[in-house]
């Protein structure tokens, strides 16, 4: 018996170190850091932790948790959660000037979910969802209510796997308002295996990853084929978390960077339950112009493939391998120009956009969006969607859209009006846009009078207007390969690519600021002052009438202006009074 | 509860256990009650001294270190502080039976049964320990506030702490060990509430207490003192339950790291707990389980480790029994007691823990009113809907029946009107509509009306003091004399 034990756990030690666990349960976690250094001078870290559980997750019966967390488990489990994808962002993704991101988001938290079908009322699962999912991330998405929770038709397809689409199990949120900071980084890092302490989660110091010009974090769940043949579900849990340093500004004019100086810390290992950790650089060179950087200590390898239409270069650092730490007992991964970099135009993202407000006055003004397609040659379609709150009332009929000075007519186009504090306008269209053009989208609106208690504090700061969203497939200019998800970095798996010749890009527009027409808080108490001093002036004249006794005065010798008055009265000759 | 006499002459091949469970398909059933069979003085059907194939316990022994085999159908022989003389003198079965040897007088065997009574079933003293919560006087003893709130559902958790994961690969069979162990318990306590199981790996989660090295035993020692520091820092990493509003029983498995291992537990007389385990009253148990070192140092990290579930569950089903407040503290030393079997508990236990809860209930539910009817009081204009108020007279209509129905004996549907009573004041009192700060106090009302009543005040307060002062005037100035 001892005997057969110890074989045992000897064939178990040689199988490696807790990696090929068997059964039905089997869970794998790969970690993930891209370092990409834009176009500006500026550095995006982009840290991906994916945990797959190889089970489905059963609802209401007695569950297992390893890697996977059991607080999100068990409320997929308990909700009927198909897909859940949540954002908390600060900062806005400047598209121009740093590129086409891997993962957009808007700023604020942007929550959408996919019910499944099994789920009858879908409203009340998504009220239950946000409210426990504000109480893990410590955010207030409690807020999200029907005023601005809307179904997009046609923007949100589910991104894992799904047997129809019935868009009414879909439900999209945005709070443009929510900041965000340590105490909703705190419960996601809570969420990792590792936690903070081994991995490449020791980067993510607090202090570090808010003195930055943007910081993205994301859960996605959501359910994927367990093999090739996709006869079972696995259940995939992402998590992300995009920050970019201005290394630029802060480094003395240089742009070069290490990890320490960007994190100021360095790592040492790789979270001893992860299957891959892996950091990725981007050193693809420029202008065709080699061997412009240099990148200490040699990578362990260099991988190359085509992203977002791009071919582009990575040097890889394999923490799992034991060759990395053999020289130093730490990576610092450092990168330098080796001559100051002229500065050359930057790269114009084929599919970028901008929205602002327009107009004058409090009573009406105009929102529009520029959505520029910098392709040479190619047309594409694109997917917006636009979520307007109640308070501006939309007026549909000056929806204009304008290509090259000619009116663009959108394939499709779906319109939900609000309803006054019950729901907000939904407007998506489907619009064609032409090779190296750019299209206007303007249409007007009234603004609304709220009642006094709907203002949030500090109104005069203005109301938000959530980011509307594009959605297309862009033509790639270089051809893509079709690659295995599974092998494949994690930064390029989440949006399925639907063949070679194009790839799939959401992007946000900024959110608007709006002034409403807002009334003096301190006027009813202004009133109440002034109404009731006025009363009791009024009472008190009046009380002194009624209750002053009044009679006749003996006179006396009188006064100072009584005796000057007899003088004259004597010079005169008039008798005295 | 009907005391049966019977004079089982016939069996006398017979062991109590057989007997026992011959007897068993003539009982009355019902939950709540309670058969006891007096057999002659000399009857073998009950040992004179500890049977081997009998379980005892010692009411000596502590019971948040208790190791009892239980689950393993595993035989204990009694300890030998018994004294022999004494021998058995009644047999506690694990239905709802119980076997009495005949004493010599008839106050004598009232005095047994009285006894064997105050074990089984539902006393005066466990009134005050269900009750201990609501009243607020009295001296509730440590085991008093052991016991759990009465709720509608539990979930339990199980979780396996392993601070050191490059050290080691721990692997534990909780799914097998659930449906084997902790299945049949919940089964049982189905009747108490609805429970929910899950369980949870968590790596770097360490205790929040450096443990002490003691150079002696070349080992790390956490000292009774220090183990209430234990818990707060793991508890941030457990999270809460997200999916329901239940209590959550935790119940942790610490693999301590390999740079404080072997790790054990010192209770406050300085010796090592024998289970190297604890509990916390109302929160659930911790144990630590002490990987053993690898026989070679140069063995590969990390190294694989295979829980026992056995062992530890034992000691986590020990605790859960503790947190029910079900104890066999108070348990005579003559008395015999039959295994409970796979399922953990007796029936005669259930129905203990059945008229605990169903006090507790109907005590949550006047607590409850009380205080609504409180809150109604200082507030005068407050609206209470139609719902509120169905819902305030259904708990009262459930709290009366579940009170006469206890009286009349029937404990299943008193417990479940209880349990109506305390889900109707619930609903009640947690409605939102009766939030105290959607009404406006009076004083910020006189507030609002301050800068008119201080103006007008003036005026008068000046007529006043001009009165008062006139009439002294006049007092002292002596009547005028024409």
């Amino acid at each position: 018996m001892l005997a057969v034990a110890v074989l045992l756990l000897l064939l178990l030690l040689a199988a490696g170190p807790g990696r090929a666990a068997a059964g039905p349960g089997r869970d794998a976690l790969r970690e993930e850091l891209l370092l990409s250094p834009l176009p500006n001078g500026d550095v995006a870290a982009t840290f991906q932790f994916r945990t797959r559980w190889d089970a489905d997750l059963p609802r209401g019966a007695v569950s297992h948790y390893r890697l996977f967390p059991k607080a999100l488990g068990q409320l997929v489990a308990a909700l009927g959660v198909r897909e859940l994808h949540l954002t908390l962002t600060q900062g806005f993704w400047r598209t121009q000037a740093w590129g086409q991101p891997p993962l957009q988001a808007p700023s604020g938290a942007e929550l959408w979910v996919w019910f499944q079908s099994t789920v009858t009322d879908v409203d009340k699962a998504w009220k239950e969802l946000s409210n426990i999912l504000s109480g893990i991330f410590c955010a207030s998405l409690n807020f999200i209510d029907a005023t601005n929770t809307v179904t997009p038709t046609a923007s949100f397809k589910p991104l894992g796997l799904a047997n129809g689409t019935d868009h009414n199990l879909l439900r999209y949120a945005v709070l443009p308002r929510e900041v965000v900071c340590t105490e909703n980084l705190t419960p996601w890092k809570k969420l990792l295996p590792c936690g903070s302490k081994a991995g490449l989660a020791v980067l993510l110091k607090a202090e570090r990853l808010f003195h930055s010009s943007y910081h993205s974090q994301a859960v996605h769940i959501r359910p994927i084929c367990r093999d090739a043949s996709c006869l079972a579900v696995s259940w995939e849990l992402r998590q992300t978390l995009t920050v970019v340093f201005d290394t630029f500004s802060s480094g003395q004019g240089k742009k070069d960077w290490s990890l320490f100086k960007m994190f100021s810390r360095t790592l040492t290992d790789a979270c001893p339950l992860a299957s891959q950790s892996k950091v990725y650089v981007d050193v693809s060179p420029k202008n065709k112009e080699k061997e412009l950087l240099e990148v200490t200590p040699p990578p362990t390898s260099v991988y190359e493939a085509t992203v977002q239409g791009d071919k582009r270069t990575y040097a890889v650092y394999d923490l799992l391998s034991p060759s990395l730490f053999n020289t130093s007992r730490s990576l610092n991964v450092q990168f330098k120009w080796k001559r100051p970099e002229d500065s050359s135009e930057m790269p114009i993202p084929v599919l970028h956009a901008q929205r602002y407000v327009s107009g004058y006055g409090l009573q009406t003004g105009e929102i529009s969006t520029l959505i520029y397609n910098t392709h040479p040659y190619r047309a594409f379609p694109v997917i917006l969607l636009e979520t307007v709150p109640w308070y501006l009332r939309l007026y549909v009929h000056t929806l204009t859209i304008i290509t090259k000075g000619k009116e663009n007519k959108p394939s499709y186009i779906h319109y939900q009006p609000a309803q006054d504090r019950r729901r907000p306008h939904l407007l998506e269209m489907l619009i064609q846009l032409p090779a190296n053009s750019n299209t206007k989208i303007s249409i007007q609106f009234e603004r609304a009078l709220l009642k006094w208690t709907e203002y949030p504090p500090d109104p005069n700061h203005g109301f938000y207007v959530s980011s509307s969203v594009l959605s297309a497939l862009v033509p790639s200019i270089t051809a893509m390969k079709d690659v295995d998800v599974e092998d494949s970095p994690l930064f390029t798996s989440l949006f399925p690519s639907a063949d070679g010749s194009s790839y799939f890009v959401r992007l946000y527009t900024e959110p608007l600021l709006v002034n409403l027409p807002t009334p003096d808080f301190s006027m009813p108490y202004n009133v109440i002052c002034l109404t009731c001093t006025v009363v009791a002036v009024c009472y008190g004249s009046f009380y002194n009438l009624l209750t002053r006794t009044f009679h006749v005065e003996e006179p006396s010798r009188g006064g100072l202006a009584k005796r000057l008055a007899n003088i004259i009265r004597k010079f005169r000759g008039v008798p005295p009074l | 509860m009907g005391a049966g006499v019977e004079f089982p002459t016939l069996l006398k091949p017979l062991s109590s256990p057989e007997a026992d469970a011959a007897l068993h398909p003539l009982q009355d059933t019902a939950l709540g009650s309670l058969t006891m069979y007096v057999v002659p003085e000399t009857s073998p059907l009950l040992p004179q001294v500890g049977s081997s194939t009998l379980w005892c316990f010692t009411p000596q022994r502590c019971p948040g270190e208790t190791s009892i085999r239980r689950l393993s159908h595993r035989v204990r022989s009694q300890p030998s502080s018994l004294p022999f003389s004494q021998g058995i003198n009644a047999y506690v079965g694990k239905h709802r039976s119980a076997l009495v040897r005949a004493a010599g007088t008839l106050p004598a065997l009232r005095s047994r049964l009285q006894q064997l009574t105050q074990v089984m079933s539902f006393t005066a003293s466990s009134i005050t320990a269900a009750l201990s919560d609501r009243v607020p006087d009295g001296q509730p003893g440590p085991d008093a506030r052991r016991s759990l709130k009465s709720s509608l559902g539990y979930e339990i958790t199980f979780s396996l702490l392993n601070p050191d994961p490059k050290s080691h690969d721990v692997h534990w069979a909780i799914e097998d060990a659930v449906t084997r162990y902790v299945q049949p318990v919940l089964d049982k306590l189905s009747l108490v509430a609805n429970f929910s199981v899950d369980s949870q790996i968590l790596y770097y989660a360490v205790l929040g207490v450096t443990p002490r090295y003691d150079k002696e035993s070349s080992s790390f020692l956490l000292s009774a003192h220090s183990l209430p520091h234990v818990i707060n820092p793991v508890e941030a990493r457990l999270g809460s339950s997200a999916a329901s509003l239940y209590p959550v029983l935790n119940f942790l498995l610490y693999i301590p790291e390999r740079s404080h291992s072997p790790l054990y537990i010192q209770d406050k007389d300085g010796a090592p707990v024998s289970t190297n385990a604890f509990h916390s009253p109302r929160w659930g148990g911790i144990v630590v389980y002490n990987v053993e070192a690898p026989a070679s140092p140069q063995a590969s990290l990390p190294l694989h480790v295979d829980v026992d579930m056995a062992r530890v569950m034992e000691v986590f089903l020990a605790q859960l029994r503790l947190l029910f407040g079900l104890s066999w503290e108070e348990l005579p030393p003559e008395f015999l007691l039959e295994s409970p079997g796979n399922e953990g508990l007796a029936d005669w236990e259930l129905d203990r823990l059945l008229w605990a809860h169903t006090v507790e209930n109907i005590a949550t539910v006047a607590t409850t009113l009380t205080s609504l009817a409180q809150l109604l009081d200082k507030i005068g204009n407050i609206v209470i809907k139609d719902d509120v108020a169905s819902e305030v007279y259904r708990a009262v209509a459930s709290a009366q029946s579940a009170m006469d129905k206890l009286a009349t004996g029937h404990l299943h549907s008193a417990f479940q009107a209880s349990k109506e009573a305390a889900t109707s004041s619930e609903r009640a009192f947690f409605d939102p509509s009766l939030l105290h700060l959607l009404y406006f106090p009076d004083d910020q009302k006189f507030a609002i009306y301050v800068p008119l009543f201080l103006p007008m005040a003036v005026p008068i307060l000046l007529s006043l003091a001009k009165i008062i002062r006139e009439t002294r005037q006049k007092k002292k100035e002596p009547t005028k004399v024409d």
